[in-house]
C-alpha cells in the first residue's frame, strides 16, 4: 500500500507491504534508528512514538494505520539545535544509562506531562507503567519527568 | 572535576536517537539469520532435514552443527577452572556453538536459517524438520544429583564438589556453640534482561581477509580472544570486534555466545554480511540467567551473641553447560564472601556445582555476592531473633573493627567503618521511630516490618596473582592508552567499556583533573579491537577500580614526560618542575609552560630556525602513554541497607515503604553516576526479593519466557530511595575508589526479605509473591490453631 | 509476521462486506497485532475498523451510557459525561494496560477479543449491557460465551456497548504483577432491583458471583462477605495465582469493592 503520512514534520510518501509494524517502517524504511525494540509482547516501550499527539507502541501498529497521520518520532523533537524541554531534564537529573529505553521513556514522559499538568509522584510512576528499564531504577527518570513539570 | 556531579558527556547522543547499537547498523548486501532452537529441554538429534528450507524463497544457505564441525570450529568454553575437594579437575561438557548430538535446554541452538530478508528467514525457519528424541529432562536444581546423567561420563551431574575453610575448626566452633542456628535458603533463578536483546553482525573482507564481528559485547577483547584462541574462527590480528554502543548488560553480555561464533563464522563462510537480532523470547531462553542456588546454612552463636562459626553447603544451579565465567561464580566470588562483614574466625563451604536441562547459568549483576549476602544477612537476622537480640545490636556486635582484617576463608579487607554506615543509616532511617509507624500500619489493618543488611562485596575485580592462582584461564588488570594529539585534545583509549555506566563522563573527569584538560576536549574510547589496547572489559565492579586506575596511571607518565619537556625548554631540572591545574612551573619563578604548549611541543622535535628543539636530546617525539593496572588486591565496598515494608494481609501484596542505604565506595569521582548505579543495583535486588523468577517446570519449559510472565520491575513498583554515603578510601588502588555497580544488587535481597519476614512472622522465599505471603501468613494462623 | 491484505472500512456495512474466510477486524489492534507478531494467528485480510464514523462517541442518557466501540480507553477514562454517569467505568477504563495501550484500544475490540483476564467484560455483566452489533443487539449476559469466544458470527461487527447506570458501583483490579492484565476484578454495582457482581480474571470467561451477590443482596455491605468461602473448583490456576488464592482476591476485591460504592 501507498503510505502518506508526515514523520518529524516531515511529508513522506513510500510503498510498504500491508504487514509491516509502523517501528519497522520507521526504523528500516526511514531510518531513524533511535526508536528502538525491546520485546516482542508490546509492554517494553521502547518502541513509543507519537501519533497525531499521542503516544503509542509502533510495534502495535500497523505501518498502513498511520496513513494520514503526524508521526514524531525522538529524532523529531530537538528544535533549532535545542533539546526538548523533556530531554533537557532527563541530562540534567540523570534520567538515563544506557539509553536504550530511553527514546520511549522520553516519548511516553512528554504525552504524561500533556495529559497531567500538575501530576503526583504516583501519578508519574503509574504514568510510565508501559515503559521498562532496567538500569535506573525508575528514581531517576522520575525525577526528570517531575524537572520538566510546566515546561511541555 | 574529580566527586563533582558532572552531567553525563555522552546523554545527548542518546536523548536525540543517535545512539548507535547493534541492532541500528546495517551493512551493504547484509543477509539477515535466524536460529532453529530446541523446544525441547532434553533430546538427542536424530536427524535435521534442511532441505526444503534451502529451497525456500529468498533462503541463502542453511546451517547446522555438523557444518559447523566440518570447518572445524571448536566448542564455548569455561574460562576458570575450578578443583574438587578430591583434588580432581571439574568435569566440562562439549558445548559446540550450534547442537550436533544432544540438545540440552530449550532454546538451545540447532541450526541457522539465512536469508535476503528477516521475514524469508522466519519463514523457512518453520521449513526446517529437526527429528528429536525427547528424553527425560532434570529441571530441578535440587534434583540433578540424583537424577540420570545429562551428559555423557558426568557422574551425578556433577561439575565439581569444591570447598573452602577449616571444617575441622568449624566443627570445633558448633560443638563449643552455645546456639545453633540452622537455615534453609533459596536464591531463585532470574534473567538478566537488558533492555537491549542481543544481536550480531558478521562482516567478512576477502580482500584483507578481515573479519569484523559487530555485537553487544561488555569485553570485546576477550571475546576476540576466546573465539581466536579456543573456537578457532579466525587469527586474533585479522578478527575485530566492534562493541558499540550496547544497551545494558548486567553480566549477561559478559561472554562470547554461541550466536557470536556462528554469526562470524557464516558471514566468513557465505563472504557476505549476516544479520542476526535476538527477539525478547529468544533472550529469555538463551541469555544466560542469574543466581539459582539452595543452601543449608547454619551459625554457631556464644551466649553473649558472638558468632563464631558457619557452615554452608550449597548447591549451585549450571544450566546445560558450563558458560565462560559459570565456574568462578559459585565458588571464588561467593564461598570467601559468605562471611559478611563479620568477625567469624572459622567457615567452612561446600558448593557443589550440578548441570540441568536449563539455560547456563552465568555471572549476573553481582555474581555469587548477592547468593553469600542473601545467606549470611538472613541467618544473622534469624540468629538474632532465635538469641532475643535486637538485630542491629546483634550485626553490631559481630562486625570487623579493626583493619586491615585478614578473613578466616580468603581475603584480606584493607578498610572500611561499619559501625559508621550503620550507625548514619539507623538514624537516616528512624529505627528508633519503627514500632510506632508499625503501629501506624496496624491500624490501618497492615504489616509492617523492617529489615537490615549489612554488607561487603570483593570488586574490582583484578589482582592477576590472585584470580590466577585460583584457578582464571587470564590474569584481570586493565590497560588505557592516552593519546594527547598536537592540538591539545585527547583520545584515551580503555579495555573497559561502558554499556550505562558513563564510562565517557567518570574517565573524562580523572584525566580533566589530572592533566588539566577540560572535560569537553577528552575522548573516552572503547569497545573497539582494532582502536585500543588490550583489555579484560566491563563487570565486577571493576572498571573505575582497574581501568580508571589504569588511565590514572597513563596520566601520570604523560606528567613525567611533559615535566621532562618543561624542564628542557623551561631551562630547569625536570625534578623542580611542579605541575600544577595544567600548568608546568619552575617554583618560585614565573617560568610555566600549560599543558597544551607541551603537547604540542612534543611533535616538534627538530630545531626551527633559531628555534632549539623543545625535546631534550634523544627523547622520543610524540605525547602517547599506554599503562596497564594490575592492583595488588581486591576493593571491599560495604554498606547498610535499611528496608521497610507494609504488606496487606488480606492479598498478601508487599509494598516497599521506604529503603534507606549508606554505602562506602571509597573516593567518589562523580556522585551522580554513582546514584544512578545504586538505584538500578536496587531496583534489581527488590525485584529480586519480591517479583523476579525464572520458572522452569519440570519437562524443563520455561514457563517465564516473556514479560507477561516474568515481573520486570516497573516505576511504581518503588518508592524514592534514600542515599547516602561514608568513605573510607580503598588503598590498594590509587585513586581510593571501591566500585559501585553491584552494591545495590547484592544488599537488598535480604534487607527486602528480613523485612518481609519481620512483618510476617514466618519464613517465606524469594521472591515474596503476593501468594506466598498469603498462603505464609494462612499457613501460620492455622498453625497457631492446631497449637492452641 | 505472515503477509495480509489491509482494508480500510469507511463504514460499517464497507468493514462487514470485506470480511472473509480469514478475516479479522482490527479497532486498536493491543491484543491482535502482538498474537500475529508472534506467530501465534494469521489472516488473509485485516479490515481496519478504528476509523469508521458511527464507531465513534460516547452519548449519555438518564438511564444508559452507550459508548462507540472504537472509543479508545482513554476517550472513556477521560470523558467527564462517563466520570459523571458512571464513575467506576471510567476508573476502569483508566487502568487497563498502560497510557500506550489505552490510547489505540477500543471497547470494541476488548469485548470482541474477550480475553478471560481482560477487565471491560466485567462492566458488561455489572452494568448489564446491551451489545450493539452490525446486525442486531445482544445481551452481555448472552455476549460472552467462553475463553476467546462470543456470541458474534464470523463477519458481524460490534458497534457499540450501552451500560445502564446503576445507583452506585465500583470496580476493583488486582492486576497481574508481569502482565499487568486482571489477575482478578471484580465489578460491583447496585442496581435498582438487584446487585451484580462480575469477575473477570478468575476463570475461563467472565461471570456473576452468585455467591456474593446473595450476600451483598440481603445486606450491601463489605462485612457481609466476611464469613464467604468462595468454591474454587472453576477457578483459573497459573504460576502468579492458584485457584484457592484467586478464588481470596475475589472476595477481598470484592469486599474493596463494595466500600467504594458507598
Amino acid at each position: 500500500m501507498k503510505l502518506s503520512l508526515k514523520v518529524n514534520g516531515k511529508k513522506i510518501e513510500k510503498e510498504v507491504d500491508d504487514n509491516t509494524l509502523l517501528v519497522s517502517f520507521i526504523r528500516e524504511n526511514l531510518n531513524l534508528t533511535g526508536t528502538h525494540v525491546g520485546c516482542d509482547t508490546s509492554q517494553c516501550g521502547s518502541c513509543v512514538v507519537h501519533v497525531n499527539g499521542k503516544s503509542v507502541k509502533s510495534c502495535a501498529m500497523f505501518a498502513v494505520d498511520a496513513n494520514g497521520s503526524e508521526v514524531t518520532t525522538i529524532e523529531g523533537l530537538e528544535k533549532d539545535g535545542k533539546l526538548h524541554p523533556v530531554q533537557e531534564s532527563f541530562k540534567k537529573h540523570h534520567g538515563l544509562q544506557c539509553g536504550y529505553c530511553t527514546p520511549g521513556m522520553v516519548m511516553s514522559s512528554i504525552d504524561l506531562l500533556k495529559s497531567h499538568k500538575n501530576p503526583t509522584e504516583e501519578e508519574i510512576r503509574k504514568g510510565l507503567e508501559g515503559n521498562i528499564c532496567r538500569c535506573t531504577g525508575y528514581q531517576n527518570i522520575v525525577a526528570s519527568v517531575k524537572g520538566a513539570i510546566g515546561k511541555v | 572535576m574529580i566527586g563533582s556531579k558532572v552531567e553525563r558527556k555522552e546523554d545527548k547522543k542518546f536523548l536525540t536517537g543517535k545512539g548507535r547499537y547493534t541492532a541500528d547498523i546495517t551493512l551493504h548486501n547484509q543477509s539477515y539469520a535466524v536460529f532453529i532452537r530446541s523446544p525441547h529441554a532434553r533430546a538427542k538429534i536424530k536427524g535435521i532435514d534442511t532441505a526444503k528450507a534451502k529451497k525456500a524463497s529468498g533462503v541463502i544457505d542453511v546451517l547446522t552443527g555438523k557444518d559447523l564441525a566440518d570447518d572445524k570450529i571448536g566448542g564455548l568454553i569455561a574460562g576458570w577452572k575450578i578443583v574438587s575437594k578430591d583434588g580432581t579437575d571439574m568435569k566440562c561438557p562439549a558445548h559446540p556453538a550450534l547442537a550436533t548430538d544432544t540438545v540440552n535446554y530449550v532454546g538451545d541452538h540447532v541450526a541457522l536459517v539465512i536469508a535476503e530478508s528477516l521475514q524469508e528467514a522466519k519463514d523457512a525457519a518453520d521449513l526446517v524438520n529437526v527429528d528429536y528424541k525427547v528424553l527425560k529432562a532434570v529441571a530441578n536444581t535440587g534434583d540433578a544429583m540424583n537424577a540420570e546423567a545429562i551428559h555423557e561420563g558426568i557422574d551425578k551431574n556433577l561439575c565439581f564438589d569444591w570447598e573452602l575453610g577449616d571444617k575441622a575448626k568449624v566443627d570445633e566452633a558448633f560443638s563449643s556453640a552455645d546456639k545453633v542456628v540452622e537455615m534453609d535458603i533459596v536464591n531463585n533463578r532470574l534473567v538478566p534482561n537488558a533492555m537491549e536483546p542481543r544481536a550480531s553482525i558478521g562482516d567478512y573482507n576477502s580482500s584483507s581477509d578481515e573479519l569484523t564481528l559487530y555485537t553487544t559485547s561488555q569485553n570485546p577483547h576477550l571475546s576476540r580472544l576466546v573465539m581466536s584462541a579456543f573456537n578457532a574462527l579466525h587469527p586474533e590480528h585479522k578478527f575485530r570486534i566492534v562493541a558499540p554502543d550496547v544497551g545494558g548488560g548486567f553480566g549477561s553480555k559478559i561472554y562470547p555466545y554461541s550466536e557470536d561464533v556462528v554469526i562470524a563464522w557464516a558471514a566468513k563462510r557465505l563472504q557476505r554480511p549476516v544479520k542476526w537480532v535476538c527477539e525478547r523470547t529468544e533472550s529469555f531462553l538463551s541469555d544466560c540467567h542469574g543466581r539459582d542456588h539452595i543452601t543449608k546454612a547454619a551459625v554457631a552463636v556464644k551466649s553473649d551473641g558472638t558468632v563464631t562459626g558457619l557452615k554452608v553447603d550449597t548447591i549451585a544451579n549450571l544450566g546445560g553447560y558450563a558458560s565462560l565465567f559459570a565456574t568462578v561464580t559459585p565458588t571464588y566470588l561467593y564461598g570467601p564472601l559468605v562471611l559478611g562483614l563479620y568477625n567469624i574466625p572459622a567457615a567452612y563451604c561446600n558448593v557443589k556445582a550440578v548441570y540441568t536441562n536449563t539455560a547456563p547459568v552465568d555471572a549476573y549483576r553481582g555474581a555469587g555476592r548477592p547468593e553469600a549476602t542473601y545467606l549470611i544477612e538472613r541467618i544473622m537476622d534469624k540468629a538474632a531473633k532465635e538469641m532475643g537480640m535486637d538485630r542491629a545490636e546483634f550485626r553490631k556486635k559481630n562486625f570487623i573493627k579493626q583493619f586491615p582484617h585478614q578473613q578466616c576463608l580468603v581475603h584480606n579487607i584493607d578498610s572500611g567503618d561499619y559501625d559508621a554506615h550503620f550507625d548514619k543509616a539507623l538514624n537516616l532511617a528512624d529505627y528508633a521511630g519503627f514500632e510506632k509507624r508499625k503501629a501506624e500500619s496496624a491500624a490501618k489493618g497492615k504489616l509492617r516490618g523492617i529489615g537490615f543488611s549489612t554488607y561487603i562485596e570483593a570488586c574490582g575485580i583484578a589482582p592477576s596473582a590472585a584470580v590466577m592462582s585460583l584457578g582464571a584461564g587470564v590474569g584481570l588488570w586493565e590497560s588505557a592508552e592516552i593519546r594527547f594529539n598536537p592540538t591539545g585534545n585527547i583520545s584515551v583509549f580503555t579495555g573497559t567499556h561502558s554499556h550505562g555506566q558513563g564510562h565517557d563522563t567518570t574517565f573524562a573527569q580523572i584525566v580533566s583533573d589530572k592533566l588539566g584538560v577540560p572535560v569537553e576536549n577528552i575522548e573516552i574510547v572503547h569497545g573497539d579491537t582494532d582502536k585500543g589496547p588490550f583489555g579484560m572489559g566491563t563487570y565486577g565492579s571493576r572498571s573505575l577500580a582497574v581501568g580508571g586506575s589504569a588511565i590514572s596511571k597513563a596520566c601520570d607518565k604523560i606528567v613525567e614526560k611533559g615535566k621532562a619537556v618543561a624542564a628542557n625548554m623551561l631551562e630547569a631540572k625536570p625534578e623542580d618542575i611542579e605541575f600544577k591545574d595544567g600548568e608546568f612551573i619552575v617554583p618560585n619563578t614565573n617560568k610555566k609552560k600549560t599543558m597544551g604548549e607541551i603537547a604540542f611541543a612534543c611533535y616538534l622535535p627538530g630545531t626551527y630556525g633559531e628555534i632549539k628543539s623543545p625535546l631534550p636530546e634523544g627523547m622520543e617525539p610524540g605525547l602517547k602513554e599506554t599503562a596497564f593496572y594490575d592492583p595488588v588486591n581486591f576493593s571491599f565496598p560495604a554498606g547498610s541497607h535499611i528496608c521497610e515494608v507494609e504488606i496487606d494481609p488480606t492479598t498478601g501484596e508487599t509494598k516497599v515503604d521506604t529503603y534507606t542505604c549508606v554505602d562506602d565506595f571509597g573516593n567518589l569521582i562523580n556522585p551522580m553516576i554513582v546514584e544512578g548505579q545504586i538505584h538500578g543495583g536496587l531496583a534489581q535486588g527488590i525485584g529480586q526479593a519480591l517479583y523476579e523468577n525464572a520458572y522452569y517446570d519440570e519437562t524443563g519449559q520455561l514457563v517465564t519466557a516473556s514479560y507477561m510472565d516474568y515481573c520486570m520491575p516497573r516505576a511504581d513498583n518503588f518508592p524514592e530511595f534514600r542515599i547516602d554515603y561514608t568513605c573510607t578510601p580503598a588503598t590498594s588502588n590509587p585513586l581510593g575508589v571501591k566500585g559501585c555497580g553491584e552494591a545495590g544488587a547484592i544488599a537488598s535481597p535480604p534487607a527486602v526479605m528480613n523485612a518481609v519476614v519481620d512483618a510476617i512472622g514466618t519464613e517465606v522465599t524469594m521472591p515474596a509473591t503476593a501468594e506466598k505471603v498469603w498462603r505464609a501468613l494462612k499457613d501460620k494462623k492455622s498453625a497457631q490453631k492446631k497449637a492452641a | 509476521m505472515k503477509q495480509f491484505n489491509f482494508h480500510e472500512a469507511k463504514n460499517v456495512k464497507d468493514a462487514v462486506k470485506a470480511s472473509s474466510k480469514k478475516s479479522a477486524f482490527l479497532s486498536g489492534g493491543q491484543t491482535l497485532i502482538p498474537s500475529m507478531k508472534l506467530r501465534l494467528s494469521s489472516f488473509d485480510d485485516v479490515i481496519n475498523v478504528k476509523n469508521i464514523k458511527d464507531l465513534q462517541g460516547i452519548k449519555v442518557s438518564s438511564k444508559s451510557v452507550t459508548i462507540g466501540a472504537a472509543t479508545t480507553h482513554a476517550e472513556v477514562a477521560a470523558s467527564k459525561d462517563v466520570k459523571k454517569a458512571i464513575p467506576s467505568l471510567s476508573h476502569l477504563a483508566g487502568m487497563i494496560g498502560d497510557a500506550q495501550v489505552r490510547n489505540k484500544g477500543t471497547l470494541g475490540g476488548s469485548i470482541a477479543n474477550n480475553d478471560p483476564s481482560a477487565c471491560y467484560p466485567s462492566a458488561c455483566i455489572a452494568l448489564d449491557a446491551t451489545v450493539h452489533t452490525s446486525d442486531r443487539k445482544i445481551e452481555a449476559s448472552k455476549f460472552f460465551k467462553g475463553m476467546f469466544e462470543t456470541a458474534l458470527k464470523k463477519d458481524e461487527l460490534v458497534t457499540a456497548v450501552e451500560f445502564k447506570i446503576p445507583e452506585s458501583s465500583s470496580y476493583v483490579k488486582i492486576p497481574n504483577p508481569a502482565s499487568r492484565y486482571a489477575m482478578v476484578g471484580v465489578y460491583v454495582a447496585k442496581h435498582k432491583k438487584d446487585v451484580i457482581c462480575a469477575v473477570t480474571g478468575a476463570q475461563a470467561v467472565v461471570y456473576r458471583c452468585k455467591e456474593i451477590e446473595k450476600e451483598l443482596g440481603n445486606n450491601f455491605s463489605s462485612d457481609s462477605l466476611n464469613n464467604l468461602n468462595l468454591d474454587y473448583s472453576e477457578m483459573n490456576s497459573d504460576i502468579h495465582a492458584s485457584a484457592e488464592y484467586r478464588a481470596s482476591l475475589v472476595l477481598s476485591a470484592a469486599q474493596k469493592a463494595v466500600a467504594n460504592c458507598k
